[in-house]
């Protein structure tokens, strides 16, 4: 099969060990930080180019015994760190659904995947709207599951408090379907939790919003483009014609959320990036000096830019002297976002916001400027700070370039996302 | 504080303790580019003192013995090694 997006780093036909199942007769691609045994995972870095795992994540063997079979690994921002799929040390992807433009990031490849109909399915993860950014850029369905749902063993460690696997699909019935097989407790993942042993997602696609509230998170709205706003405002007025109320809520902390993401997400990554030192894998680089000296030079060859930002950024977050100017502080802001959250869903279901203030940039657009980058990340951050649930499903384009719809459900509130989401759908 | 939070001898003594090797191209491009972030990071000083109640508990299991990685698969992917263990280079 080509690739005409570069959607995959490798191609890979594995087949499944079952032929029944969920996901029996369905290809899916895996974003290409999710161990494969036997398959090389790179997470897009020339750090990984040639590491091949030794094991399965549990959520590949989970898709595997449901029948699904493997058709490549998905490109991907650097280590997860992006938001366009730019950063990737394989090449950019394209967008199947906006040629020219990107197709969000950091599951870049997976979304694409998917859009362009090379896989029935997609995992990707979700630090900080990895998931949801793609599906959303790329007119496809994504879900990032609360915290602790979907077990990260397996997974290469980016920032570990915040993120999450998550399903993408063309629909909110399949991606609910492969929520429902990746779901549950898992022994070798210590932050797992039962809340989604024995899920049935899938029933919860019922269409059915009569009487559900849905609370517009105004702050999220202010900052967004007006023409990707008329389309969400769209999408509420459908919503709200089968039964759903609109409200409007308010939550004070959101100013803070990007601020307090970035150190957190910098601050964890420059403690997991640790692990890359050459010596259990990496690139084999000559050098002369000491066990310092090998490190720092075989860091300078596998990380590209961005990853070597974060970990320098992540390094003076935490040195003497600025802890607790910059990391305390973030885990206040942090702890403050989730009692705003709480607060909001004691009057309202569902918290709605779009996906993406932008509609996806051009291919090249946007790489030179940073900070612009990370404030594109301003309606999803919040989220993963809160270890809330929340999905991306199309909600219409601004012409021809696809804008997503956020539904925010409190803590295990799954279902009631997923079933408002096939509200959504169009 | 100064205009510019971040001079290049940092963003260098930052790199240091990360043990990442920077040209002298990024460092001029992280020095300014840093200097923004950490102007906008600054903005967290609004944020006030947050009493969270931690959701947090231990997730304890019984110290048994279980299947792991063979020595083989667990050195597979290492540049070096010898005798069955990782090779790196000499500490001092």
């Amino acid at each position: 099969m080509s690739d005409t997006y570069n959607a995959f780093i490798s191609k890979a036909e594995t087949n499944a060990e079952v032929d029944e199942g969920p996901l029996a007769g369905k290809t899916i691609a895996i974003k290409d930080n999710i161990s494969t045994k036997g398959v090389r995972t790179t997470c897009g870095s020339t750090m990984l180019a040639e590491y091949v795992p030794p094991y399965n994540a549990t959520v590949v063997d989970r898709v595997f015994e449901a029948g699904a079979q493997l058709v490549g690994k998905a490109n991907m921002d650097e280590f997860g760190m992006g938001g366009t799929t730019e950063t990737s040390a394989f090449g950019a992807t394209e967008n199947p659904a906006a040629p020219g433009h990107v197709p969000g990031g950091s599951s870049g490849g997976s979304a694409a995947a998917v859009a362009a109909g090379e896989a029935d399915l997609a995992l990707g993860t979700d630090t900080g709207g990895s998931v949801r950014n793609p599906a959303a850029f790329c007119g496809v369905v994504g879900l990032k599951p609360t915290y602790g749902l979907v077990s990260r063993y397996g997974v290469v460690a980016y920032a570990n408090s915040l993120e999450q696997v998550g399903p993408l699909a063309p629909t909110v019935e399949e991606a609910a379907l492969l929520l429902d097989v990746i779901a549950g407790s898992d022994p070798h993942d210590a932050t797992t939790n039962d809340g989604g042993d024995n899920s049935n997602y899938v029933d919860a696609v019922d269409g059915d919003v009569e009487g559900v509230t849905i609370g517009v998170i105004t702050d999220l709205i202010a900052g967004a483009d007006s023409e990707v706003v008329s389309v969400f405002e769209d999408s509420l007025v459908h919503l709200e014609a089968q039964g759903a109320e609109i409200t409007e809520v308010s939550l004070d902390s959101l100013e803070h959320a990007v601020q307090a993401y970035y150190v957190i997400a910098m601050s964890e990554a420059s403690s997991n990036l640790a692990r890359f030192d050459g010596v259990r894998y990496g690139p084999d680089v000559e050098t002369a000096g000491n066990w310092n000296d090998t490190f720092a030079a075989v860091r300078e060859e596998g990380f590209g830019p961005e990853v070597k930002r974060r970990i320098l950024l992540g390094t003076y977050a935490l040195s003497a002297g600025y802890h607790d100017k910059y990391y305390k502080k973030a885990q206040d802001a942090r702890a403050w976002v989730k009692q705003d959250f709480d607060t909001a869903f004691e009057s309202v279901d569902v918290l709605a916001s779009p996906t993406m203030p932008v509609t996806p940039p051009a291919l090249g657009e946007s790489l030179d400027d940073p900070l612009q980058l990370y404030l594109m990340d301003a309606n999803t951050v919040p989220v993963n700070l809160a270890n809330l649930p929340a999905i991306s499903v199309p909600a219409g384009d601004v012409d021809g370039l696809p804008v997503g719809l956020q539904l925010i459900g409190p803590k295990f509130g799954e279902e009631t996302i997923i079933r408002t989401a096939s509200a959504a759908e169009q | 504080m100064s205009d510019s939070p971040v001079d290049p001898e940092d963003v260098r003594h930052v790199a240091g303790l990360a043990r990442v090797n920077l040209d002298d191209a990024e460092v001029e491009e992280f020095t300014e580019q840093f200097a923004d972030i950490l102007e906008y990071f600054e903005a967290l000083d609004d944020v006030p003192e947050v009493d969270a109640a931690s959701e947090l508990v231990n997730v304890m299991r019984p110290d048994e013995v279980h299947e792991s990685l063979s020595q083989d698969e667990a050195l597979s992917n290492a540049p070096e090694t010898e005798d069955g263990f990782f090779k790196g280079p000499s500490v001092s």
